[in-house]
C-alpha cells in the first residue's frame, strides 16, 4: 500500500524521460532475464498505517508484561526515568548516521565523548570506546584484544553468563583459538583451578562481577593471580553495581566490559542492548570500534571527531582485529542520559536499593521451610535458592502477576530484585511461595 | 558548547526514586568503591536543555537530504517507532517462559518468513546486531559447513577489491586468508581473475550485488556457478539489497547465505551509528549452523550475541514490511533506482560518473578530473555541501575509484529534493573554477570548521577531565 | 627529498645502516612524505624475530595504515620507544628517527645505494 515514495506518476514519467528509458523495469536491464521475479512476492498486500498499528499491537498483546519482575540473568528491570525515554526519540538523534562528517555532527560526537567519560568514571579505566553490540560481544572483543602471537588461549570463568561463554567460544572458534572454561566452586570461580589453568600460552582471563549466580567474586585476588601468570585481566561488571562496587581498575583489570542494558534500556525481549568497553591507556589502540576524540578546528575551537580510525576495518581491512562498524550509539546516548538523570547519588541509590531488596527477598524466602540459599557468599541483587516444587511455585507467582526467578539446575531458582520492586510486591511474592509450599 | 560535566552543579539532582522501604544492606568493605564516580549532577531542566542543544548540532534524515552512498538513508517512518515502544514489546524479559512471549515469536517468525521470501532463502536468524555482525555470522555458516564435512583444506575467502572493508575483516575474524581479486574495467568481477584464484582451498566468495559502484553484475550466475564448482560457498553482502528487493532474489542468483542490514533496507533508524540489526538468511542445507542463545534457546550452537538479537529493531522492520507489502517492496526498489539514475543524469556534463551507464540505487562520481583542473577535491565538494544543508555523499569509497563521491538518494526523496541537490552540486562545480580557495576551507557556516584529525590521533583526548 | 649517501635502502622504502655491530632500520624521506602526517607507529618488541620482506609493524596516518617491511632477517635488539609518544619525528626527521635495531642479521633484501634508490623513487613518482 505505502512505500513512503513521494513521486507521483507524472513525476516518475518525467524522471524516466530524463534518464532516457521507457519504464522502471528498463532500469534493471543488467539483471539476467531468467532471474527477474515474474510473480508477486508471496507476502501480504501492503497496509495503511492504521492497519499496521492494529497488526503490531495485536502481536504485542500476545506477550505478557508482568507487574513485578523478579528475574534478571542478564536483563534487568530497573526504573527508567521519563526523560531517558523521551530524548532518544528526537529524530535528529534517531535518524542520523555514524558521525563521519564531524562539522555537521558535533552534537552526536559530543554525546559519545560524554558517554565515554561517564564509562571511564564508572569503571575507573582510562579510555572507553563508543560501545559495541552487547555485554557478550564486549567480552569476546576484549578477549580478542588480548591475544598476540605467543599467547592465544582465552580463559573464562564458568560462573559467567552462559550466553557470554558461548559467544566468546564462537569468536574463538572463528579465529581457531582455544577457550578454556574455569570451573566453578560454591557459586564462584574456583581459584585453585584458575591457578592451574593459567599457563604461559594464556592471553587473558575473564570474570563476571557479580557473576551469573549473583555472587560477588574475589575480583582483586583473581586479578593478581592472572597478572602473576603474565596474562591480561578482563572484568565484566554490572554497571549499576559499579555505582557502589570497587571499580575494575581498583581490582586490577586491564579491560572492563559489561552489559549496559541496566542503564536506562528496556528489557525489550532481549535487545537492542549496549556493550560497554573500557581499558587502560596502554591498550587504547587495541580497542575495537568507534572512539571519539577531542581536538580543535583551524580557529582553535574545541571540536570532536571520530578518532584513531586507522585501527578500524574500513582502513585496516583484513588486518583489523574486529570488523565492527555499526555499534549501539543510540543506546549509548540513552545510557549517558540515564547516568545524567540519576547522577552519582541516584545511581548509588538504585544500586543500594536493588541490593537491599534482593537481600530482603532472600531473607523472607529462606524463612520458608525447604527454601534455602544455594551459596553462602556475598551477593549483590541476584541470588540462587533451592526451591521445592519449583514449577508450581513459578506458575503460582505468574498467576499473581509476578515473573519469578529463572529456573536453573535441578531445583534452583536464580532470583533478582531491583529498586522497582516495592516491599509490598516482594511480600506478595513471598506469601505466594509460602502458600504453595504449605499445601 | 559546554560539556555536560561543565554544567554539573554539585548537589543538584533529579528526584527519581523513593526512599528505600526495606532495611539497607552494605557491600563487604573489601568490595566497596572508594570514591563516587564523577557523573554529572543536573536538574531535569538542565538535562532537557543540554540534549536539545546537542540535538541542534546533528543532521538527521528529518533535517534534509542524506545521499550517503551504501548507507541507504531512507526516511524512517514514525509508526515503526511507536510500535517498537509498545509496552508489550519493551516490557518483556527475554527469558520469560515461552508462553509469555508468543507475540515476540510471532514477530520473529513473520519477519523471517517475509525476509526469506524476499531473499530466496530458507532459514533466518535475527541474533546478529549489525551488518558486520551478520557477515561474521554468515561466514561462520560457511566455516561450520566445511568443518562438518571434514574439509579442512579450505582456507581462503575471495573478496573483490571494491568490497566494503568489513568483508576482508570478517573473513579474517573467521580465520580465513583473504584473497583480493581486482575488478574488471566495468567495476564488476573479472571472471578470469576469479577463475585464477578458485581452487581446492576456496572456502567461499563474499560479494555485494549490485556492487559498491552501483552496478548489477550481469555475470552473477556464472560467478556463483564457478565458486560452487570449486567447492566453495557464496556469501551475499546485503548492503545494497534496497536496489533489487522484490525484483530479483539473492537466492536465485546462486547465493547460499546472506545478511541484510535492517537499518538500511528496511527503514529502521541508524541512531547515529546503531543499533542496527543484521538478519542472516541461508539455504536449507545451512540451517543447522545458525546461531542460538545458549540460555534463551538451546546450547550446542554457535552464538554471536546474548539472547535473540536486537528484537526491537526487528519490530520496526516488520512494521515497515507490513506497510509496504508485496507491491510496495518492488516499488521502493524501482524508485530507489530511478532516483539514482535521475540524479546521475542531472549531473552529467559536469561531474564524471566513474562508470557512465545506467546505475542501480547508487552511483559513484570520479572527481579526479575536477581536482586536476581546479585543485578542488572530493573532500572539498563534500565539505561545501555541508554549508548547503546537504549531508555529503560517501567519500573516497570504493577504493578502486580515485576522488570518489558515492551518492545514494533512496526512494523516499522526491524530484524537488533531487533537483535542488543537482542545482547545489552545479553551483559548487562552477565555484571550483572561480573560488577554489573557499572550498578548500569549507564548511564556513557550521559550529566548527574542519577538525584537526592529526592532532586528535597523535595526542588522543578521549574523555573529559576536570581542569 | 633527501637520500643520505651513507645509508642503504630497500624498495619498500626502509633505510638501513650498520652501527656498532647491529643494523638500524628506519623509513626514508620519500616514504614519510608519501604517508603524510604519521599519527602512530606499531613496533615489535625486543627479542622478536624479523624476516626480510615481511612486515614487522606498521605506521598509521589519519586515514591509512602502511606495513613496515623488514629489509633484514634477524632479532630485534632495540626499539625506538620515543616514537610511541612522538610519531611526528618520522615526518620531521626520518633519518634520525630510527625504528628498530636488529642483531644476529642473517640476510637481507636487495638493498640499493642512495643514487639507485633516488632513481627508483623518481620512477615510482
Amino acid at each position: 500500500m505505502g512505500s513512503y515514495v513521494p513521486s507521483t506518476g507524472a513525476q516518475r514519467e518525467e524522471m524516466l524521460r530524463a534518464v532516457g528509458v521507457s519504464s522502471t523495469r528498463d532500469l534493471f536491464r543488467d539483471v539476467p532475464e531468467q532471474m527477474l521475479l515474474t510473480e508477486p512476492l508471496r507476502i501480504p498486500e501492503g497496509m495503511s498505517e492504521l492497519e499496521v498499528s492494529r497488526a503490531m499491537t495485536a502481536m504485542a498483546a500476545e506477550n505478557r508484561v508482568y507487574g513485578t519482575v523478579l528475574r534478571g540473568a542478564g536483563a534487568y528491570d530497573h526504573y527508567i526515568p521519563s526523560i531517558v525515554k523521551y530524548i532518544p526519540a528526537k529524530e535528529e538523534f534517531l535518524t542520523a548516521y555514524t558521525p563521519y562528517q564531524a562539522e555537521m555532527s558535533q552534537g552526536l560526537l559530543q554525546s559519545i565523548f560524554e558517554y565515554q567519560t561517564m564509562i571511564c568514571e564508572l569503571t575507573g579505566m582510562d579510555v572507553s570506546n563508543a560501545s559495541v553490540y552487547d555485554g557478550a560481544t564486549a567480552a569476546a572483543e576484549a578477549a580478542a584484544m588480548c591475544r598476540d602471537r605467543k599467547r592465544r588461549v582465552t580463559l573464562i570463568s564458568g560462573a559467567a553468563h552462559p550466553d557470554t561463554i558461548n559467544t566468546v567460544r564462537t569468536y574463538c572458534y572463528g579465529t581457531g583459538d582455544e577457550l578454556r572454561v574455569v570451573p566453578v566452586k560454591d557459586g564462584k570461580t574456583d581459584m585453585d583451578a584458575l591457578r592451574k589453568l593459567l599457563t604461559a600460552d594464556v592471553a587473558s582471563f575473564y570474570v563476571q562481577q557479580p557473576n551469573f549466580f549473583g555472587q560477588l567474586e574475589d575480583a582483586e585476588a583473581l586479578g593478581a593471580l592472572t597478572h602473576e601468570a603474565g596474562a591480561l585481566y578482563i572484568m565484566g561488571c554490572n554497571p549499576i553495581a559499579l555505582a557502589i562496587m570497587k571499580t575494575p581498575r581498583d581490582c586490577g583489570a586491564d579491560i572492563a566490559v559489561g552489559e549496559g542494558q541496566p542503564l536506562g534500556l528496556p528489557m525489550g525481549c532481549g535487545g537492542p542492548y549496549l556493550g560497554y568497553m573500557a581499558a587502560t591507556d596502554k591498550l587504547m589502540r587495541k580497542l575495537p570500534g568507534r572512539i571519539v576524540g577531542e581536538t580543535t578546528d583551524a580557529q582553535g575551537r574545541r571540536a570532536y571527531v571520530l578518532s584513531l580510525q586507522a585501527r578500524e576495518q574500513h582502513i585496516r581491512r583484513e588486518k583489523a582485529s574486529s570488523n565492527i562498524c555499526s555499534n549501539e550509539a543510540l543506546c549509548a546516548l540513552t545510557a549517558g542520559l540515564y547516568m545524567a538523570a540519576m547522577g552519582p547519588d541516584g545511581m548509588a541509590q538504585a544500586a543500594e536499593q536493588s541490593m537491599a531488596k534482593a537481600h530482603y527477598l532472600a531473607g523472607a524466602l529462606c524463612a520458608i521451610d525447604g527454601v534455602e540459599l544455594a551459596y553462602d557468599g556475598a551477593y549483590f541483587h541476584e541470588f540462587v535458592t533451592h526451591m521445592p516444587r519449583r514449577e508450581e511455585v513459578l506458575s503460582a507467582l505468574a498467576e499473581g502477576d509476578i515473573l519469578g526467578g529463572l529456573p536453573i539446575g535441578e531445583d534452583g531458582v536464580l532470583w533478582c530484585a531491583t529498586e522497582k520492586a516495592s516491599r509490598a510486591q516482594l511480600d506478595k511474592a513471598v506469601s505466594i511461595v509460602k502458600e504453595v509450599l504449605a499445601k | 558548547m559546554k560539556l555536560i560535566f561543565e554544567k554539573s552543579v554539585s548537589g543538584r539532582r533529579c528526584t527519581i526514586l523513593p526512599a528505600c522501604d526495606v532495611a539497607p544492606v552494605s557491600l563487604p568493605a573489601s568490595l566497596r568503591r572508594e570514591t563516587k564516580p564523577a557523573l554529572p549532577e543536573m536538574s531535569e531542566t538542565d538535562i532537557s536543555r543540554h540534549y536539545t542543544e546537542l540535538c541542534k548540532q546533528v543532521h538527521g534524515v528529518n533535517c534534509g537530504f542524506y545521499p550517503l552512498g551504501s548507507c541507504t538513508m531512507k526516511y524512517n517512518p514514525r509508526i515503526d517507532e511507536e510500535m517498537a515502544a509498545l509496552p508489550g514489546f519493551t516490557g518483556v524479559h527475554p527469558l520469560s517462559p515461552a508462553e509469555d512471549r508468543r507475540g515476540m515469536q510471532q514477530v520473529l517468525d513473520t519477519a523471517a518468513q517475509y525476509l526469506c521470501e524476499i531473499t530466496g532463502m530458507d532459514g533466518m536468524t535475527f541474533q546478529p546486531a549489525a551488518g558486520a555482525h551478520g557477515e561474521f555470522t554468515g561466514v561462520l555458516l560457511i566455516k561450520q559447513y566445511h568443518d562438518a564435512r571434514g574439509d579442512k583444506k579450505r582456507t581462503k575467502i575471495i573478496v573483490p577489491d571494491s568490497a566494503h572493508g568489513t568483508n576482508p575483516a570478517t573473513a579474517a575474524m573467521c580465520g580465513y586468508d583473504v584473497v583480493n581479486i581486482a575488478s574488471g574495467e566495468d567495476g564488476c568481477v573479472d571472471l578470469d581473475a576469479l577463475r585464477a584464484v578458485l581452487g581446492e582451498d576456496t572456502a567461499g566468495l563474499m560479494l555485494t550485488n549490485p556492487n559498491t559502484v552501483g552496478i548489477f553484475d550481469k555475470n552473477i550466475l556464472e560467478i556463483t556457478r564457478l565458486v560452487h564448482e570449486a567447492g566453495g560457498l557464496c556469501y551475499y553482502d546485503g548492503a545494497n539489497l534496497n536496489a533489487v528487493m522484490g525484483v530479483v532474489r539473492p537466492g536465485d542468483m546462486g547465493f547460499d547465505c546472506i545478511h541484510m542490514n535492517l537499518h538500511k533496507t528496511f527503514a529502521t533508524p541508524h541512531g547515529g551509528g546503531g543499533p542496527g540489526a543484521g538478519a542472516v538468511g541461508c539455504k536449507a542445507f545451512l540451517k543447522e549452523y545458525l546461531p542460538h542463545s545458549a540460555l534463551a534457546e538451546e546450547p550446542g550452537h554457535v552464538q554471536v550475541r546474548s539472547f535473540q538479537g536486537n528484537f526491537l529493531v526487528v519490530v520496526r522492520a516488520l512494521a515497515y514490511l507490513l506497510a509496504l507489502g508485496r507491491e510496495g517492496i518492488p516499488e521502493a526498489a524501482e524508485n530507489a533506482v530511478l532516483n539514482a539514475n535521475y540524479l546521475m543524469a542531472k549531473l552529467r556534463g559536469m561531474y564524471t560518473p566513474a562508470y557512465d551507464r545506467l546505475c542501480m540505487h547508487e552511483f559513484v562520481l570520479d572527481l579526479s578530473g575536477l581536482k586536476k583542473e581546479t585543485g578542488v577535491s572530493a573532500l572539498d565538494v563534500a565539505k561545501s555541501l555541508i554549508d548547503e544543508g546537504i549531508h555529503p555523499p560517501t567519500m573516497y569509497f570504493p577504493l578502486i575509484v580515485h576522488e570518489a563521491l558515492m551518492l545514494e538518494p533512496t526512494e523516499t526523496e522526491g524530484i524537488e529534493t533531487l533537483d535542488h541537490a543537482a542545482e547545489v552540486l552545479r553551483k559548487l562545480y562552477h565555484k571550483a573554477f572561480e573560488d577554489a580557495e573557499s572550498m578548500h576551507t569549507a564548511p564556513h557556516n557550521m559550529p566548527i570548521g574542519r577538525p584537526d584529525e592529526v592532532q586528535a590521533a597523535r595526542k588522543p583526548v578521549l574523555r573529559w577531565r576536570n581542569a | 627529498m633527501l637520500y643520505p649517501v651513507e645509508l642503504q635502502y630497500s624498495k619498500s622504502h626502509e633505510w638501513v645502516k650498520a652501527e656498532d655491530g647491529v643494523t638500524v632500520v628506519g623509513i626514508s624521506d620519500f616514504a614519510q612524505n608519501a604517508l603524510g602526517d604519521v599519527v602512530f607507529v606499531n613496533l615489535p618488541a625486543e627479542g622478536d624475530s624479523v624476516t626480510a620482506g615481511d612486515a614487522f609493524g606498521d605506521v598509521e596516518s589519519v586515514k591509512a595504515v602502511s606495513d613496515l617491511v623488514s629489509p633484514v632477517t634477524g632479532t630485534v635488539c632495540a626499539v625506538n620507544e620515543e616514537l610511541l609518544d612522538a610519531p611526528e619525528k618520522l615526518n620531521s626527521d626520518p633519518y634520525g628517527a630510527w625504528l628498530i635495531k636488529v642483531e644476529n642479521v642473517e640476510g637481507s633484501e636487495e638493498l640499493l645505494d642512495a643514487a639507485a634508490y633516488e632513481a627508483f623513487c623518481t620512477e615510482e613518482g
